[in-house]
């Protein structure tokens, strides 16, 4: 099992060195530099923490989809609270307060609806698509609702540093999204919650049986995932210096293919975070090199649900090899 | 009595009475012959999908691709008949048979691979739109042949109003009735029909009584293309011009309103009966919305609420059920 795990990250390791060479190649070698990189270390940690909130629902067996939705109201409501009350010329401790509670209004609110989520979802018995399909289009209409459909901008200075700064040279959302994979890492790992999700995934009712509250496990589950979405929405008004209701629409399909790129079971049960990490590397390589080999972004669309797909029906291939050669011993 | 109330489309059918009563007591208009055939053209392309989105949900499967699917297939139709001529058969003969072979596509994918269908239809979503708009240039057709534009205008019922106006039935919403009526003669009166249930109900118990699970998926997934296709033509015919980025988007509007009517994600369970009635709350509500004059940035949010109540509450009816049940086998 443990020989398994290792060989998977082992070849996803592998494929993000050969697409890296690959396309400095193609590319030249400024593919490589400094500046190329850190603009990759500013654009990864949005679609990375995204990422997480909903590899942590497909670990369950279930799924998200309204992750996108969650980050744009947190970040339209945090955006209208900075905008009303706070003095974007302004300095002092005045600011930094009304900073701090326009985020943690933010953050309360992602996890409301990760509350929601994990009620209807544990409590109701809703299917998670369900669940989630109808709080995505609840909030996309609350956003539409509270922005009347116009962008939000001009946030307090601060705010910015959070997207735009740096820390000894390292983008200051690559640190936070370090902190985050860090933190879901350790919960999965590392506690007893973790463990109780891999089952939920794995066998929903033996689990039941060997006596796990499933329904308070699937609660927390979808918490975190609205609390993980809430921080990226923070992010990602902090580095666009504003918000709008429909930002990010096409990181759904990303999130989900970050996830089962990265080793995470569809069906539930299995999945790691460093997969996940090596597997956002590997996009965020290929995103930045076609962008700079002037490929249409559509193309680029069109090109992330194959490799879904080829993902998928690889994962599927192996297994049955697997288990066919585990038979025939 | 107590069997009407054990229906899930009672409650919805009751729902609706309560939202038109609401609609009508603020604007009279609302409850006009002309409103009504307005709505039952201009929901047709809707319609036409739910049925589509019903077969998979009954079969236990979901599709988000359709809207790509329909886009593919209207955009294509619109291209050749401009190209080469023809007439409204061959339109939707075209449209037809792309909606078909992609949604095919999807069916092999998730039937060989065994790939969830959730992630297989958001890939080939992007992938069919993506290259649309790649090979298309995302540019927007206009210009469609004078035979076309006529069919559009046909009516097989047609009224004045006091002001003069002519209004009736629109042969889009005969269209629309035609399929519905020939899906639930599929579902309920043939084997293939019946097994689509059974296998949304029980996949391990179908496939040991002997269903060929391929030809089902196939079947369904075809349904599914097929009703894309006319879905497609049917919106052309209803605005005349064909926009790449039109309808990808509204898929989840689509599924919500099968949702509604009752079908399950779980599979097994779901009528056209059912499935109309959902089209007709979204079609009621958004109409009463405009006619309230209530913003239409409101909508969603509407949607979104009755999309939770709704499966809050079927999920919690599925749940007594079982519940029941568990109760029945226990003291067998």
């Amino acid at each position: 099992m443990s020989a398994r795990k290792y060989s998977e990250i082992l070849t996803l390791g592998l494929v993000m060195v050969v697409v890296a060479l690959l396309l400095t190649l193609f590319i030249g070698p400024q593919f490589l530099g400094v500046g190329n990189l850190q603009s990759m270390a500013f654009q990864l940690p949005e679609l990375g923490i995204l990422s997480l909130a909903m590899m942590i629902t497909m670990l369950t067996g279930g799924i998200n989809l309204s992750i996108i939705a969650s980050a744009n109201l947190t970040g339209i409501v945090t955006a209208m609270i900075l905008i009303r009350y706070a003095d974007p010329a302004g300095t002092g401790p005045g600011l930094w307060v009304i900073i701090l509670l326009a985020m943690l209004a933010g953050l309360a609110i992602s996890t409301a609806i990760g509350l929601l989520n994990g009620g209807l979802i544990a409590w109701a018995g809703v299917s998670p698509i369900l669940a989630t399909l109808g709080t995505m289009i609840l909030l996309k209409g609350l956003a539409i609702v509270l922005t009347k459909g116009y962008v939000l901008s001009g946030l307090p200075a601060p705010v910015l540093f959070l997207g735009n700064g740096v820390i000894a040279g390292i983008p200051v959302p690559m640190i936070l999204f370090a902190l985050c994979a860090l933190v879901m890492g350790v919960i999965l790992n590392r506690t007893p919650m973790g463990v109780r999700i891999y089952m939920i995934g794995s066998n929903i009712t033996a689990c039941y049986f060997s006596g796990v509250n499933n329904a308070a496990v699937l609660l927390k589950t979808y918490l975190i995932s609205g609390l993980y979405s809430g921080i990226a929405a923070l992010i990602m008004i902090a580095r666009f210096n504003s918000a709008k209701a429909d930002y990010g629409e096409s990181y759904l399909l990303l999130t989900v293919l970050a996830s089962v790129l990265g080793g995470t079971s569809a069906a539930g049960g299995f999945g790691r975070v460093s997969g996940l990490v090596i597997a956002l590397i590997i996009l965020q390589l290929v995103a930045s090199g076609l962008n700079l080999l002037r490929v249409s972004a559509f193309l680029t669309i069109a090109m992330w649900g194959a490799i879904l797909i080829l993902v998928m029906v690889a994962n599927t291939l192996v297994t049955r090899y697997r288990e066919r050669r585990a038979l025939a011993y | 009595m107590k069997r009407w109330l054990s229906y899930h489309e009672t409650y919805v059918f009751i729902v609706i009475v309560l939202f038109s009563a609401v609609i009508a007591a603020v604007n009279p208009s609302f409850l006009t012959l002309e409103n009504l055939f307005d709505l039952l053209k201009s929901y047709a392309f809707l319609g036409i999908l739910s049925v589509g989105v019903l077969f998979v949900l009954i079969s236990g499967g979901i599709d988000i691709s359709f809207t790509a699917v329909a886009t593919v297939a209207m955009y294509v139709m619109a291209v050749l008949i401009i190209h080469y001529g023809g007439n409204i058969a061959i339109a939707f003969l075209i449209a037809a048979t792309i909606g078909i072979a992609l949604e095919l596509i999807n069916a092999l994918i998730i039937y060989y691979f065994n790939i969830p269908a959730i992630i297989t239809t958001i890939a080939t979503l992007n992938i069919y739109y993506g290259l649309l708009t790649v090979f298309s240039g995302g540019k927007w057709i206009y210009g469609l042949p004078p035979w076309f534009r006529e069919f559009a205008d046909i009516r097989v019922l047609t009224l004045t109003n006091e002001a003069g106006v002519s209004y009736g039935i629109s042969i889009v919403t005969v269209i629309w009735f035609v399929i519905m009526l020939a899906a639930w003669g599929v579902l309920r009166y043939t084997v293939l029909g019946r097994s689509i249930y059974a296998f949304g109900g029980n996949p391990g118990s179908a496939e040991r009584i002997g269903i060929n699970i391929l030809r089902l998926q196939l079947f369904v997934y075809g349904v599914m293309g097929l009703m894309a296709g006319i879905a497609g033509v049917v919106q052309v015919l209803l605005v005349q011009t064909v926009a790449p980025n039109s309808i990808v988007g509204k898929e989840l509007d689509v599924i919500a309103a099968v949702v509604l009517g009752g079908a399950s994600l779980f599979g097994g369970t779901g009528s056209l009966l059912g499935t109309l009635l959902g089209v007709a709350l979204i079609a009621v509500m958004s109409n009463g919305l405009t006619l309230m004059r209530v913003p239409s940035y409101w909508y969603d949010v509407f949607i979104g609420l009755i999309i939770l109540f709704s499966v809050t509450i079927s999920a919690l009816r599925r749940r007594q059920r079982i519940g029941r049940m568990i109760i029945v086998e226990g003291e067998a």
